[in-house]
Order: C-alpha cells, then structure tokens, then sequence
C-alpha cells in the first residue's frame, strides 16, 4: 500500500516538474574507485556537467560495496536518499518494496529503452512495470580465459565440452601446470560453479534452480553432477588457491603458470592492461555450454524531492543509457554497452564475441541472470547458495550430501 | 552552596554518560531484541512476527560451525595464551638483568592491530610463501605446514595468530600479580627449605586468583567479539571454515541484507558473554558485600 502511494507521489511529482527551468543537480552513490572504474565514472561526471548539471560524487569504498551499502542504509533512514546509487539485480527490486524508488518511465519512454535494451535485461530495470533504473553495461560472467601460448605448446584448443576441459586439464597436470587458476574466495568458487552448472543443467535446467529456485532442480540428478564436476575442478587448481585475489590467478594464465581461469569480463582488463592481445596471447571462449550469463551494472534513481534533483534525475538517467557513455564507458571497463545499437568498432574481438552472443541469447531465451553476482537471488538465497558451494569446493563433501545442503540452504533462507 | 555543590556536581558530572550508556547500551539491545523478532530484511521492520530468525539460525550448518569454531577457538586461545603468559612471566620474575627488554619485545605485539597480526600470518602459514616454503628450501621435501588451506585445521592457525597477540598482554597482567604477592611471606618460605617450584604453585599462583579471572575475563571477550582477526587472516575461509559468530552477524546484516538474522545471531552472541561474565560478577559482588 505504502509503497503504491510512493509510486503514485512521485509519478505525480514527475509530470509537475519542469526541467528546463531548474538546473539539475545528482547526487551519486557508487563504489567504482578503483583505476579504470574511477575513469569510468568520470566520464559520466563530465558529460553531466557539460549539459549544466551539478554532480555531487559520493564514492564509497569497500567490501565490494558492502560499505556503500551501509551508507546507503543510513541516508534512506534519515530520510535523505541520495538521487542515483549504483545498485543491480534484485536488490533494485528489494529496495523498491521498501518504498524508497523514484519512477522514471517518463524518461525511458521518451528515449525508446525497451526498444534497445534486452528484454530479459530491461526487466531487472522496472519495478511492477514502471523504470526505475538505468542499466550501465553488461558483463558476461561465465568466460573462459586461457594462455594462447600454454595452449599451442600442449595441444590444446579452447574446450567445448566440461569432457573436453577435464581431458584438457589431466593433460596439462601431466606437463606439469596447472590447469585452472583459482582464488579460493566465495564469490570465486560461486562464479566457477555457476559456469559449470550453465553447461551441465542447460539453460532452463539454471533458471529453474536458480531464478525459480525449483526445489526439484536443485536435489536433481544434474545438480549431482554439477558438483561431481566441481570436485574435479578442485583437483585441477594449485595449492596455494587459498584467498587469492582473482586478479592474481588471472596473472598466473598471463605468465604461463596455469592455463586457464573462469571469471567475467573484468579479467580481460587485466590482460590488455599486462599489453596482452586478445586472440594472439590470450584466448576468450564461453564456458562450454549454452547460454550467457549477464551480470549487468545499473543506477537505480531513488526519491528525491525538489525540482533541481528531479531534473538532474532524468538527465542522469537519460545520459547514462545514451550512446555515448555506454561506449566510452564500457571500453574502459571491459563489458559491453546494455544496448544493443551502439557500434562495436573500436571494441575488441571478445567484446564482439560477447555482444553477438548475447543478441542471440536474448533470442532464444538463453540469456540468464548470474546468481554468483547477486543478479539473479536476493542477497539471502543467493548467499545460502554460495555458502554450500564454498563448503562443498573446500572440503571432501559428497555430490549426494552437497544437494541435500543446497535443498535445506534454500529452503532456510526463504 | 559549596554543599549543594559537593553533593550534586558528581552526579551532574555523571549525568551525560549515563544517559548515554543507558541509550546506546541498553536501548540498542532493546532495539535488537526487537528486530530479532521480525522479519527485517534489507532494512529494520517492527512487525514481532515470533522466534522464525531463531530457528532459521539454529537450522543453518554456517552457523553450527561459526559456533563450534568459537568454543574450539575461544577454549584453546584462552587456555593457551593464559598458560603461556604465567610461564613468561614465572620466568621473566627471575630478576634477570634484560627483564626490560624482554618484557617489551613480549608485550609489543599488542600494540599491533588484530588486521596487521592476521595479514603477517596469512603470508607466514602460507604454503606457497611462508615456512612450509621455506621449511622445504631447506631440503626437507616432506615438511608440510598448510593448516591455513585445510577446512579442518584452519580454525587453529587462526588460534596460532591469536596467542601471538595476546600472550605478552597475559603476561604482563600476571608479572604485575607475581609482584604484588606479598615479599615477606615468599622469604619466609625460602627460609624453610621450600623449593621454588613449591613456593609458586602453593604461594604464588593461589594468591593471584583475582589476577586469573580478569586475565579470563579479558581473554574471553576478546575471543567472543573475534572478528577483525579472522577477516584478516583467513577471511572465514576455506569456504566458510573459520566463521565465528562476529563474521556471521556481519555477513547477514552487511553483505546478506538479512538484518533479522544478524539481529538474532547478535542476541546468541549476548546470551554467551552474558553467561560467561554474569557468575563472574556475581561472584565479585558477593565478595564484597561479605
């Protein structure tokens, strides 16, 4: 009920408003600090500026956004909520039941997004139909990377089976290197686990376990295998996995210490920044398997009142979907524009392979939210998940009792 | 006036934070009682709608371990580094003539933060780049130190990293005690023929018993609160092998959005300290009124 007057205020207040006469002004919550991630940002503060907003920039670092969490946390409880926060998945949705979320359909309508964006992508964006955030790019998680020069040496190709990559990886262990580069972090083991489960459940098999979180998929005979692949792949990572951060096991793949490593798109940053030429010195490939698996940032805009921060609301909005800023800003991050009709020319051959994949995805309905990356589960569900996986990667856990945890995980954190 | 003023100013004084304890102590466990009871997820609800946090924590495995692992950790940490601090300081009361010296070099891993302690042992148990690295450089090819990898040893390296830090503190609260113990009665007893070993098992050591309980006092809510040592040093990991009850609260109500959870998990964790320093106080306060 509350949350429906919410909505209704602020559709009403959106059509009241008269942009043009006051000077729009955002305040920014996001926890893109680092390098690249800063220069992306960046981008979207100038281009503000230059169509005469007033940025207030609000970087909160830490805990992978945990800690911009918690601020966020206090601003809407005091009752001053900054106008846009780096948010994604579910949680926009969570927020949005907390009454807190502005709409900003006017916007997205008068710029055509359900036209450009992918359907599967732009539901993440509405809230019980109406806009209320602005997707920013789109990361592909469930990647493959290898070293092109590994792979030659040992005669290897780029595997299309989970059976290929296992004969892959004894190979490679019989050479003596390591197969996979792992870092033994939670959020790791949930990123390889959920590609190996894209490419033995199939496509529907992973939206009913982890979207619908169908309690038969989750206890079936697959989800068995899927761990059965996962003790495998436990074999084939080095010893010293232990928290490693992933960039660090994307330098093992660099220097040829291990052949490949499961991780989104961000690796490949790592890679073109190490002077690495996609093709020539390493590889991208999908993890066997169909289907993509998105993991997409977006801005959600939250209530805000006066006419200034309204109307920098919809600039930002409409800036941050315009053509301009997905390309500049997605090649700097590595992703790929959210939408589909932006020019891919100066993007490089992974990107491309990553922007056709998901227009065909998008087609036949392979196109699947990460839950690794809180895409796909609220934070509860998914983090219940990941607990199983974790405990199950690092230990001697059997595939049969590592099902029936799952089962009870999800069923407990309802 | 100056009456009025010696009898009110100390209350006066004492107003402020007494109002303060009394909110930001007392209200905020009211506080958190209360949200256990709902079904507060990303933000605090007030609806009571029963024990359901309650059971969904006593149901969840991630919990049992964080559990055991404090009573696995907060035992051997408190015995041990009680254990180690009395034997430092029996020795250092030797009157030896580095006595300064040595006493710093003890105490001053306490001046380091708990982050700092589990940084420099992650890389110290490290496989890969600590002693068993280096036990191997050697040449014994066979020596194997990896509990930090292993789920089931993990919890005692974190022990490990634990009574590094805290032993020299322990010591030095009992030096103080070792002191304080009255110099004629230990003469005395020399001049009987007593041996030293003697002297301190049946003089000394029963003559700290206060000493103890505010060493266990210290050591057991450190153990309890345990959080920034765990981040640092395995990160709860492998898997979730080393959660104490602070890293779980802090998963569920900072990276989980599952306040409720976090609310309940705050209240067993209360429910501990409360039983272990209730007696303790009780039994202070009895003392005195006797």
């Amino acid at each position: 009920m509350k949350t429906s007057v919410y909505a209704a205020v602020s559709a009403v207040a959106l059509t009241v408003a008269a942009p043009a006469l006051a000077e729009p002004q955002a305040e920014v919550l996001h926890w893109w600090t680092s390098g690249g991630e800063a220069k992306s940002v960046a981008v979207l503060q100038e281009e503000f500026a230059a169509n005469g907003g007033t940025w207030t920039d609000m970087p909160v670092a830490g805990g992978g956004g945990d800690a911009a969490m918690t601020a966020l946390r206090a601003r809407v409880l005091s009752g001053n909520a900054p106008t846009a926060v780096q948010l994604k998945g579910p949680a926009i949705q969570e927020w949005y039941e907390e009454g807190v979320l502005a709409d900003i359909s006017a916007v997205a309508e008068a710029e055509g997004w359900a036209d450009v964006l992918p359907a599967s992508i732009a539901g993440h964006m509405k809230c019980e139909g109406n806009w209320c955030a602005a997707p920013v790019n789109v990361h592909r998680v469930d990647w493959i990377w290898a070293n092109a020069d590994v792979l030659a040496a040992n005669g290897i190709d780029m595997p299309t089976s989970w059976d290929a990559f296992n004969a892959a990886a004894d190979k490679l262990m019989a050479a003596g290197i390591t197969p996979l580069a792992h870092g033994g972090q939670a959020w790791q083991d949930a990123t390889v686990f959920e590609a190996v489960a894209l490419g033995i459940l199939g496509a529907e098999g992973f939206h009913k376990a982890f979207v619908e979180l169908d309690m038969d998929t989750l206890k079936s005979d697959e989800m068995k295998a899927v761990f059965d692949q996962m003790r495998k792949m436990r074999g084939y990572v080095d010893d010293n996995f232990s928290g490693r951060d992933w960039n660090l096991a994307t330098a093992m793949v660099m220097n040829g210490e291990a052949a490949f490593q499961i991780m989104g798109d961000w690796a490949k940053g790592e890679f073109l920044a190490a002077g690495k030429e996609p093709g020539k010195d390493f590889l991208c490939a999908s993890t066997p398997g169909d289907g993509f698996l998105y993991n997409v940032d977006s801005f959600a805009m939250f209530d805000v009142d006066g006419d200034d921060k309204e109307a920098g609301q919809q600039l930002l909005a409409k800036l941050i979907v315009g053509k301009n800023f997905q390309k500049v800003f997605n090649l700097n991050k590595g992703s790929i524009p959210a939408r589909t009709d932006v020019a891919l020319d100066e993007f490089d051959s992974c990107a491309h392979l990553s922007a056709k994949d998901m227009s065909e995805s998008s087609e036949n309905g392979s196109l699947l939210p990460s839950y690794a990356h809180g895409m796909a589960l609220r934070g509860a569900q998914s983090g219940a998940i990941t607990d199983v996986v974790t405990a199950h990667f690092n230990s001697d856990m059997s595939s049969d009792d590592a099902v029936q945890m799952l089962a009870d995980a999800v069923a407990n954190s309802m | 006036m100056t009456e009025w003023l010696e009898r009110h100013v100390p209350k006066m004084v004492l107003a402020p934070s007494f109002v303060a304890v009394l909110i930001f102590v007392y209200g905020f466990i009211i506080w958190t009682a209360w949200v256990s009871l709902t079904r507060s997820r990303l933000l605090p609800k007030y609806e009571i709608e029963g024990f359901i946090q309650y059971e969904r924590l006593f149901a969840s495995p991630r919990w049992d371990t964080a559990m055991s692992n404090l009573v696995v950790f907060g035992v051997l940490f408190i015995v041990i580094a009680m254990v180690l601090g009395l034997l430092l300081a029996i020795l250092l009361d030797q009157n030896i003539r580095t006595e300064g010296a040595l006493r710093t070099i003890y105490l001053y891993p306490m001046a380091l933060s708990m982050i700092v302690t589990g940084t420099a042992w992650k890389w110290i148990m490290n496989p890969g780049l600590g002693i068993e690295n280096m036990v191997r450089g050697w040449g014994f090819e066979n020596f194997s130190f990896d509990w930090i990898i292993d789920p089931d040893m993990a919890i005692y390296a974190v022990v490990i990293a634990g009574i590094w830090q805290s032993s020299g503190f322990v010591m030095a609260l009992f030096l103080a005690g070792l002191r304080s113990v009255d110099g004629e009665i230990i003469k005395a007893a020399q001049v009987d023929g007593i041996p030293t070993w003697r002297i301190y098992s049946a003089i000394i050591i029963p003559s700290m018993a206060p000493i103890f309980l505010s060493a266990f006092i210290v050591l057991a809510h450190l153990a309890i609160k345990s959080f920034d040592l765990v981040i640092a040093l395995t990160g709860g990991g492998p898997g979730y092998a080393t959660d104490l009850p602070a890293t779980y609260m802090y998963a569920m109500a900072f990276s989980r959005g599952d306040i409720g959870q976090a609310a309940s998990s705050a209240m067993v964790m209360m429910a501990v300290v409360f039983a272990i320093v209730v007696p303790y106080l009780y039994s202070e306060l009895r003392a005195k009124r006797d």
